[in-house]
C-alpha cells in the first residue's frame, strides 16, 4: 500500500510532543528533588518525632558520702497543637482535674509564648503527680497530639543547706536566649551549687528519633536507633559540707539572724555554711514551687539571702588580728611593744572607748582583752610614720594591700553564686570623702577596730581564721570537694599567701589562745581541745550590736576554723562564742557530752534574738 | 502467502526486553511501597508484592498465548472483540458493586475482581485499526472521521457511566493516532488553547487588571496572537497577518497612552472590540478570496471567545470535589488536609528523595503511609523517594525509549491496520505516563489512572500486556503478507 510521506513526517511532531512532556517532567523532578526546597524538612517533620531524652541530673553528696540530693520522676503534659483532633475537652479536663475554662485560657495563652509553633510540643501542664499521670496515661490513646514528657525533679534527704544546694527551676526566656542547650520547659539550676555547677549536674540531653506514620502512630525507631543520641547523665558532686555539722549549725542558729562559716584550714573546704533564717529546700520542688518561692521572697527574714557569703557586716574586733599582723609585718610594733589604755584611746577631742583591763599592755594580752586603744595607737603609729612612708595616703595603701592579700575587699571566689566583696576603703576613697591630704590617722582611726567604713562577709572572717590557723596561708574557700570523673578547679587547690611573714602569726595565735583561756572568749574553753578565738562586738547603725566570733581549733594542727555572726545579739561573748565553740566541739568530738556544755547547747537552741534584719535598709 | 515463520525470530526483542525491565521494576516498587516494618518476604502471597507476582506470571502466560495466535485472527475478530467488550462494559454498569463510588469492577470471586475498562482499550484500538484498514478508507472524509470518533466515544461514554472519569479520559489519546492518520493539526492546537484558556481564565478570574478581570484580558490577548498565527501559518496569508499585527500593536500603543494620561479605559470592552474588528476584517477578506482557511480562523476565534466566557460557568457547574482539585492544582487554594493532601504528600515524598534517593526500602514517607494509594496511582512516589532523581529519570527514560520504540514499530508496518493499532498503543501508554506522573509531581489534576506496569493491579497489568503483545504479534508477522 502506498505510504503518505507527508503524513509520515507527523511522527516527528508526536515524538517531539513525547520528548517535550518528558523534558518538562525531568525539569520538574529536578526542581523538586535536587533544587533547594523545603520538602526534605517537611518529610522529616512528617515522619520523625524527635523525642528528647532527659539525662538524670547529678546527685549531690556531703563530705562523708551521705546522699543529700537525688532525683524523682515527674511528668509534663505536652501538646502538639497541629495534631489535636476531635479532643473531648470535657473528658480531658476531668482527667487532669482542671476546668474547661482553664483549658481554654491555656489554649489561648500558649500562642503568645515566644517560640510557639503549632508543629512542636508545647508544655501544657508541668509536673503532674504520679496519680494524675497514671490516669492520663490510660486514656492517652484518646487524645491524639497529647504526649507525656518525663522530667526529673529534685528530692532532698535532709531539710538542710538550702543556701548551699540551691534548687532547680524552669528555664526563663533569658536562659533560652543565653544558652542554646535549653528548650522551653527544661530545668536549670537556681541558687547554690545547682546554679554554679549547672554544667556538671545537668548532663547532656539525648534524642530518640521515632517514626510516626500518617495516622500519628509510632512505628518504631528510625534505623533501629542508629541516629539516636543517648543522654549522658549529669555527674555527681561531693560537697565539702559536713551534713551533720551543717544541721547542727542551722539548729544553733534557729530563731536568730546571721551566719556561720566553718572551714577546714588545711584544704579550704567549707564544712558548714549556715545562713539564718533558712528554709527547707524541698519547698522549691514541684508544682508548689511558685507559691512557696513567692512566700520566701516576701518573708521579712529574707531566707533566700545567703548571709554567709552575701551579707556584709562591720567585722568589729574580729578584725584586730589583721591589725596585729600588719603592724608586726611593717615593723610598727614587736610582740613586746606596749601601748597605754586609760579606758580607751583618747587623743585630743577624740575618744575610742575601751573596757577595764590592765594597762599599758603588749600585743598578746591586747588580743585577749580585745583592747581598742592598742590598735588605735598602732594604726596611728603606722600611718604617721614619716620615716617609713612619705604620706598618710601611702601608708594607708600599704595597710590596705595587706588586707586585700588576706582576702578582704574583694570576692574570695567561692564556688557559689552571689558572693559579695565586702568593702575596704582605699586612700582615693578618703581623698574623695575628706579631700586630698585632708585626712590623717585620727580621722579614720575607728577602722583599726573593724568599725567605720570596713565591711566583710562572714566568709571573709572565717577565711581569716583559717589563715591564722595555717600560720600564713589559705586556700580559696569552696563547697565542692569532688566532682565525679573530674577534678575541681585548680584555683581551689593552690595555696594563697597573704603578704605577712609566717613568723608573725605565732603571736597572734598566742593572743587568740589567751582570749579563750582568760580573755573575752572564756566560754569557748574546752578541757580536751585547745581552742583559739577572738570575739567581735560590732556596732552598727541598725540597732543592737552584732555578736561575732572568729576562731579555730585545735591550736596545733587545726581541723576547723570558724566565723559566727549573729545580728543584733549584743556582745560577741553572748552568742558568737558559745555557738562557735559548740560547732568546733561538735565537729571535733562528734557530740557534746559535758553537762555544762549541754546546758549551753540547749540555751543556744532555744534562745531567740528578735533583731533587726541584716538586710540593708 | 502465509508462510509459517518462527515468531520468536521476527518479534521485536528490544520491546520485550523493555517490557520485562518495566514489569520487574514495577514489582520491586510495589514491594517497596507496600512494605511494612514487620513484613519480610517479597514473595509473601498475603501481601501485594506476592499477589502482583501472580498477576505477572499470568501476564506472561497471556503474552505467550497471544504470540501463538495467528496475527490475522486479531484483524478478523476485531469487531467481535470490540462488541463483546462493549457489552461487558454495559453489563458492568448494572451488575458491578459500588467500590468507592465507581461501578467499574466485576466481581468474579470474593477476592478476584476484574475491571473491563482496562480491556476495552485494546478492543477499541483493534476496532479502530480494522476500520482504517478497510478498502479505500479515507480518514479525511467526514463520514469516516465520525465513524472513527464514534468507535472511540462509545466505550468512553460507558466508562463515564461507570463513574471512572479518569479511565475515560485515556480515550482522548486516540487523537494522537488520528493526527498521525491525517486529522488536521488545528485540533491539537485547539485542544492546547482550550486548556490554556481554561487555566488562565479560571486562575485569574478573581484578579482585576485596569478595571477588568485579568484572566479574561489575558485570554483575549492570547486569542489575538493565536489568530495571527493561524492566518500566517495555516491560511498562509502573510499580508493579512501583517495587517492584523500592525492593528494590534497600534491599538496597544493607543491604550497605553490613554492609560498613561490617566483616562480610564474599559479594557475588557476595548479588547472585545479589537477581536470583533479583526473578525469583521477577516470576513471581508473571505469575501474577496473565498479562502476557507480564513473562515476557519474566524470560526476558531469566535469559538475561543465563547469558550472563554463559558469557562467560569462550566467550572462552577463542576462537582465540588473536582472544582477543589482544579483549584488546588492551579494554586488558587491551599488545602493540605483534603484535596491537596495527596499531591502535597506526594511532592514531599518525591522531594525528600534528593539526587540519589534514600535507598531501597528506606523511604520514610511511603513506608509510613503518608502518601495515599502509594502502590497504585501514586507508586511513582516510592521511586522518587527511594531511588531519587536518578531513579525517577531512569523510569522516565525507560518509558520514553518504550514509546519511541512503539513509534518505530508503527512506522515499519506495511499496512494501515498495524500502524493505526500501534499508534493507538503509543497514545494509550503516553497518556497514562503523562497524566499519572504529571499528577504525582503536581503538574496535572488528580486523575486516578495507573502507571503502566508499575501500579499494583491485575486488570491494568493484563490490559497493558494484551495491548502490547497484540502489537508485537502483529509486528512479528509484518513481512508475512507480502
Amino acid at each position: 500500500m502506498r505510504k503518505d510521506y507527508n503524513l509520515e513526517k507527523r511522527k516527528y511532531v508526536i515524538a517531539a510532543a513525547v520528548l517535550t512532556v518528558v523534558a518538562i517532567f525531568i525539569i520538574r523532578l529536578f526542581s523538586l528533588q535536587v533544587g533547594d526546597n523545603d520538602y526534605k524538612r517537611y518529610a522529616d517533620s512528617n515522619a520523625f518525632q524527635r523525642k528528647v531524652l532527659y539525662p538524670s541530673r547529678g546527685f549531690i553528696y556531703d563530705r562523708n558520702g551521705e546522699l543529700l540530693v537525688y532525683n524523682q520522676p515527674a511528668y509534663d503534659v505536652m501538646m502538639i497543637p497541629r495534631e489535636i483532633r476531635n479532643l473531648d475537652t470535657l473528658d480531658f479536663c476531668n482527667t487532669l482535674g482542671i476546668t474547661v475554662e482553664q483549658f481554654e485560657r491555656y489554649m489561648k495563652d500558649c500562642r503568645k509564648n515566644p517560640g510557639y509553633s503549632s508543629y512542636t510540643p508545647q508544655a501544657f501542664m508541668t509536673q503532674l503527680s504520679a496519680r494524675d499521670y497514671g490516669r492520663l496515661q490510660e486514656k492517652l490513646y484518646r487524645y491524639p497530639g497529647v504526649y507525656i514528657q518525663n522530667r526529673v525533679l529534685r528530692e532532698y534527704n535532709r531539710p538542710i543547706a538550702a543556701n548551699v544546694l540551691g534548687n532547680i527551676r524552669e528555664v526563663s526566656q533569658n536562659d533560652i536566649e543565653r544558652d542554646e542547650y535549653y528548650r522551653r520547659g527544661d530545668y536549670t539550676g537556681d541558687l547554690g551549687v545547682e546554679k554554679s555547677f549547672e554544667h556538671i549536674l545537668r548532663g547532656v540531653k539525648g534524642e530518640e528519633i521515632l517514626l510516626r506514620d500518617a495516622y500519628g502512630r509510632i512505628k518504631g525507631k528510625y534505623e533501629d536507633g542508629r541516629y539516636d543520641v543517648q543522654p549522658i547523665s549529669g555527674r555527681n558532686i561531693t560537697l565539702s559540707i559536713d551534713a551533720d555539722l551543717q544541721a547542727y549549725g542551722e539548729k544553733l542558729m534557729q530563731n536568730k539572724t546571721g551566719a556561720i562559716v566553718a572551714i577546714e584550714p588545711s584544704t579550704g573546704e567549707i564544712l558548714a555554711l549556715v545562713s539564718s533564717p533558712t528554709y527547707d529546700p524541698s519547698m522549691l520542688v514541684g508544682r508548689e514551687r511558685g507559691k512557696n518561692y513567692a512566700q520566701l521572697t516576701r518573708d521579712p527574714g529574707n531566707p533566700l539571702y545567703d548571709r554567709a557569703i552575701m551579707a556584709v557586716y562591720p567585722p568589729g574586733s574580729t578584725f584586730k588580728p589583721t591589725q596585729g599582723l600588719i603592724f608586726l609585718e611593717e615593723g610598727i610594733i614587736t610582740p613586746d611593744t606596749h601601748f597605754p589604755c586609760a579606758g580607751g584611746f583618747v587623743v585630743g577631742g577624740l575618744r575610742v572607748g575601751c573596757h577595764a583591763h590592765a594597762a599599758p599592755l603588749p600585743l598578746i594580752p591586747s588580743l585577749a582583752t580585745s583592747c581598742n586603744a592598742y590598735y588605735c595607737y598602732g594604726l596611728r603609729a603606722m600611718l604617721d610614720k614619716r620615716t617609713k612612708y612619705e604620706s598618710t595616703a601611702e601608708a594607708f595603701e600599704i595597710w590596705k594591700n595587706h588586707l586585700v592579700s588576706m582576702g578582704y575587699g574583694y570576692k574570695l571566689g567561692i564556688d557559689l553564686p552571689g558572693e559579695k566583696r565586702g568593702f575596704l576603703p582605699n586612700s582615693a576613697y578618703y581623698d574623695k570623702f575628706y579631700g586630698k591630704n585632708r585626712w590623717r590617722a585620727l580621722t579614720i582611726i575607728s577602722i583599726a577596730i573593724g568599725q567605720g567604713e570596713i565591711l566583710a562577709t562572714p566568709l571573709q572572717i572565717a577565711n581569716l581564721a583559717a589563715t591564722i590557723a595555717n600560720r600564713g596561708y589559705f586556700y580559696t574557700p569552696h563547697v565542692v570537694k569532688a566532682i565525679q570523673d573530674s577534678i575541681i578547679d585548680s584555683t581551689y587547690t593552690v595555696r594563697r599567701y597573704p603578704t605577712i611573714d609566717a613568723e608573725h602569726y605565732d603571736a597572734i595565735v598566742e593572743g587568740m589562745r589567751m582570749a579563750v583561756l582568760n580573755g573575752t572568749c572564756r566560754t569557748a574553753n574546752l578541757d580536751s581541745i585547745a581552742v583559739c578565738g577572738k570575739t567581735g562586738t560590732a556596732q552598727n547603725p541598725h540597732g543592737r550590736d552584732h555578736s561575732a566570733f572568729m576562731g579555730f581549733a585545735p591550736m596545733d594542727n587545726p581541723q576547723i576554723a570558724i566565723a559566727v555572726y549573729v545580728e543584733n545579739a549584743g556582745f560577741g561573748a553572748t552568742y558568737g562564742v558559745p555557738i562557735g565553740s559548740l560547732m568546733m566541739e561538735y565537729y571535733l568530738k562528734g557530740e557534746i557530752t559535758d553537762p555544762a556544755r549541754k546546758d549551753l547547747e540547749q540555751r543556744m537552741f532555744n534562745s531567740k534574738v528578735v533583731g533587726n534584719s541584716g538586710k540593708k535598709r | 502467502m502465509a508462510r509459517n515463520v518462527n515468531v520468536w525470530k521476527s518479534v521485536d526483542k528490544f520491546t520485550i526486553f523493555l517490557y520485562f525491565v518495566l514489569v520487574l521494576f514495577g514489582w520491586i516498587s510495589i514491594y517497596a511501597s507496600s512494605y511494612d516494618f514487620d513484613q519480610a518476604s517479597i514473595f509473601d502471597f498475603a501481601e501485594r508484592s506476592g499477589k502482583q507476582l501472580v498477576w505477572i506470571g499470568l501476564s506472561f502466560v497471556l503474552a505467550s498465548i497471544i504470540m501463538l495466535v495467528d496475527s490475522r485472527m486479531f484483524e478478523t475478530y476485531a469487531y467481535i472483540i470490540y462488541v463483546a467488550l462493549i457489552l461487558l462494559l454495559v453489563v458492568t454498569i448494572f451488575v458491578a458493586d459500588d467500590v468507592k463510588g465507581s461501578r467499574s469492577w466485576l466481581t468474579i470471586t470474593s477476592s478476584i475482581r476484574l475491571q473491563p475498562a482496562e480491556f476495552a482499550k485494546f478492543a477499541t484500538a483493534l476496532a479502530v485499526a480494522k476500520m482504517f484498514n478497510g478498502y479505500n478508507f479515507k480518514f479525511t472524509a467526514p463520514a469516516n472521521f465520525f465513524k472513527v470518533v464514534g468507535l472511540v466515544i462509545l466505550p468512553m461514554l460507558l466508562i463515564v457511566m461507570q463513574k471512572e472519569t479518569g479511565s475515560a479520559l485515556v480515550y482522548l489519546s486516540f487523537v494522537l493516532m488520528m493526527y498521525r492518520e491525517g486529522m488536521t493539526g488545528l485540533v491539537l492546537v485547539g485542544g492546547l488553547c482550550a486548556i490554556l484558556y481554561f487555566v488562565l481564565g479560571i486562575k485569574y478570574s478573581a484578579d482585576m487588571w485596569l478595571g477588568a478581570p485579568l484572566g479574561e484580558s489575558i485570554v483575549l490577548i492570547i486569542i489575538c496572537v493565536v489568530l495571527v498565527g493561524i492566518v500566517r501559518f495555516f491560511a498562509a496569508n502573510k499580508i493579512v497577518a501583517r495587517n492584523l499585527s500592525i492593528f494590534y500593536i497600534l491599538s496597544a500603543i493607543v491604550v497605553y497612552i490613554l492609560i498613561a494620561c490617566g483616562i480610564a479605559v474599559p479594557v475588557l470592552y476595548v479588547l472585545l472590540g479589537i477581536v470583533g474588528v479583526s473578525i469583521l476584517y477577516l470576513v471581508a477578506i473571505y469575501f474577496t478570496n473565498f479562502s476557507s482557511k480564513i473562515m476557519v480562523a474566524v470560526v476558531a476565534t469566535i469559538v475561543s471567545v465563547i469558550f472563554m466566557f463559558s469557562c467560569n460557568f462550566v467550572f462552577n457547574k463542576l462537582q465540588p470535589h473536582q472544582r477543589t482539585r482544579i483549584e488546588v492544582l492551579l494554586g488558587m487554594t491551599e488545602d493540605l488536609r483534603d484535596a491537596g493532601y495527596n499531591v502535597n504528600q506526594s511532592k514531599i515524598a518525591i522531594g525528600s528523595g534528593g539526587l540519589w534517593g534514600k535507598g531501597f526500602l528506606n523511604g520514610t514517607q511511603t513506608k509510613l503511609k503518608y502518601v495515599p494509594e502509594q502502590d497504585t496511582d501514586f507508586i511513582f512516589c516510592t521511586i522518587g523517594e527511594e531511588e531519587g532523581f536518578l531513579g525517577s529519570c531512569l523510569v522516565l527514560l525507560l518509558f520514553t525509549m518504550f514509546i519511541l520504540r512503539i513509534m518505530t514499530i508503527a512506522e515499519r508496518q506495511p499496512r494501515p491496520f498495524g500502524r493505526v493499532y500501534a499508534y493507538c498503543v503509543l497514545g494509550i501508554f503516553f497518556i497514562h505516563l503523562f497524566i499519572n506522573i504529571g499528577m504525582v509531581i503536581g503538574l496535572c489534576p488528580v486523575i486516578g489512572i495507573p502507571l503502566p506496569f508499575f501500579s499494583y493491579g491485575g486488570s491494568s497489568l493484563w490490559g497493558f500486556t494484551i495491548l502490547l503483545f497484540i502489537l508485537l504479534r502483529i509486528d512479528a508477522s509484518r513481512n508475512e503478507h507480502f
